[in-house]
């Protein structure tokens, strides 16, 4: 009895399997006659790119439709029309973009990512196409009034971000007048910091103004105010550095677009003015 | 493309601290989990609806979702249900230990059940009460029997506390994303992190297979 019922599995098992190479097996529809057809277009090139959509205007889901959607997302599909290339967009958690670009799973990141020297060690960043800066995103009863107001408090990041690398040159600076630290608490992801202060387990957050921005429109009934930029900040895409051609590809694409008009459109589309 | 193990000695320091945590939230919360496990296995063992019911619903949610889920849930949404302020280790050893008790629960469950009936049969005819029974009779065995799946609890839970990393606890494999993603060199840095864990889920395979082996021998005298 029980070898038949190994049996039985084994088969089973056989069976399934040549079902999943059938199917890799399986032709190509056979393409139609050339006669039916218009002069056949130059296949674009696929061009792999990488996000992590939880990251509003800049990048996110449809919860509708499942799409992504954003500044960013918009702008390097217009880049790929522009390039002449198809832009298959993935996306990934934070941490993982710079090592799958690096492992050559995507081929370029464009995901809200600050131009910064430790990141241009490890990738090349193409021309800054927005111009971004830190804020404070407090709650409003903990009397925060600027970065001095943040010693000896929680504050949420995102982990790996410039909100994190910022809060790390406060710290610094905290240290050489002897007050006490900041105590950085890192997330995985944006929504998630803020959350943090929305429980009271951080007094503030410190991301991108135009996320803040974005948040607060999005959540008018949020009990946050949000702070002057602490810094001055540029948002990149980042390439691998021996895609030089892509690199040159993508910088041309985005002068002429910004030469036409088309990236003003679409700013004003996400950032208003 | 370059390895550049300087990397690893640069951040090894900031990774033991974070095997540290990782090994005093284990402790923790198995400590924890065991004890919730064992008072929930007898009271879904007993006879009253009162208390099996009860028992056999907290198994149910917490071996059936997630522990990601569990954790989000404990510290985002309860604080927001309740308006208080969480705290981001009281929330992660609580998780943990709930978690980790749901499984710990089946464990002695399935220990206490493989003990013969007539062994409470014969404890109950001494005069003992059933409490007594389970405490001096029935416990001491099955404790024994459920040791080697307690050891791999502990190890599951070993590696499971990485995800209290999601409510920023920054324990070992938080820690190897912190530096992989600081330095760009995943390789050396993920490598010392596997090696960080399996430093300490080694030497603790070791010690449950000797306790097994101790154990046998002290209740065995036959077998000398």
């Amino acid at each position: 009895m029980r070898k038949a019922v190994a049996l039985l599995l084994a088969v089973g098992l056989l069976l399934a399997l040549a079902g999943c190479a059938q199917k890799a097996e399986q032709p190509a529809p056979a393409p139609a006659p050339a006669a039916q057809q218009p002069p056949p277009e130059p296949e674009r090139p696929v061009v792999k790119v990488g996000t992590e959509a939880a990251y509003p205007p800049f990048e996110w889901v449809d919860e509708k439709t499942g799409e992504l959607k954003g500044f960013d997302m918009d702008l390097i599909r217009a880049i790929a029309e522009e390039a002449g290339f198809k832009a298959d967009i993935r996306n990934m958690a934070w941490d993982g973009l710079i090592p799958a670009l690096l492992a050559k799973e995507i081929d370029i990141i464009i995901s809200g990512m600050t131009i910064t020297d430790e990141r241009a060690l490890a990738v090349t960043f193409s021309d800054p196409y927005f111009k971004s800066g830190q804020v404070i995103m407090s709650h409003k009863d903990a009397g925060i009034k600027g970065p001095d107001d943040l010693a000896g408090k929680n504050v949420s990041v995102q982990v790996n971000t410039t909100g994190q690398y910022a809060m790390e040159k406060l710290n610094e600076k905290f240290k050489g007048e002897g007050k006490k630290l900041v105590n950085i608490k890192k997330f995985k992801s944006t929504p998630d910091a803020i959350n943090e202060v929305k429980v009271g387990g951080a007094v503030a957050c410190v991301i991108d103004l135009p996320v803040a921005a974005e948040h607060m429109k999005a959540n008018p009934g949020d009990p946050f105010v949000i702070g002057e930029p602490i810094n001055v900040e540029y948002l990149g895409m980042a390439m691998r550095k021996e895609d030089t051609e892509l690199h040159a590809k993508v910088n041309r694409a985005l002068a002429a677009l910004k030469a036409s008009g088309k990236y003003d459109e679409l700013y004003a589309q996400y950032f208003g003015k | 493309m370059s390895l550049d193990w300087q990397v690893v000695e640069r951040y090894f320091p900031f990774l033991v601290g974070g095997a540290w945590l990782t090994l005093r939230l284990t402790v923790v919360t198995t400590a924890l989990g065991t004890i919730i496990g064992l008072f929930a296995a007898i009271a879904r063992l007993s006879r009253f609806k009162i208390f099996s019911w009860p028992a056999a619903a907290y198994v149910d949610f917490f071996r059936g979702t997630p522990l990601l889920a569990q954790i989000m849930l404990i510290h985002f949404g309860l604080p927001q249900l309740f308006g208080y302020k969480p705290n981001m280790v009281v929330d992660a050893i609580a998780a943990l230990s709930i978690n980790c008790g749901a499984y710990v629960t089946e464990i002695f469950r399935a220990g206490i059940q493989s003990i013969e009936r007539g062994q409470t049969e014969a404890a109950l005819s001494l005069g003992m009460t059933p409490a007594q029974a389970m405490r001096y009779v029935i416990l001491p065995q099955a404790f024994r029997r459920v040791l080697p799946p307690l050891g791999n609890e502990f190890i599951a839970m070993l590696k499971d506390s990485s995800m209290v990393s999601i409510i920023s606890m920054e324990e070992l494999l938080f820690r190897g994303m912190i530096s992989a993603g600081r330095s760009f060199r995943p390789f050396p840095i993920w490598i010392t992190v596997s090696l960080l864990y399996l430093a300490m889920t080694l030497p603790f395979t070791r010690l449950v297979s000797w306790m097994e082996i101790k154990l046998k021998r002290e209740h065995r005298p036959e077998g000398r």
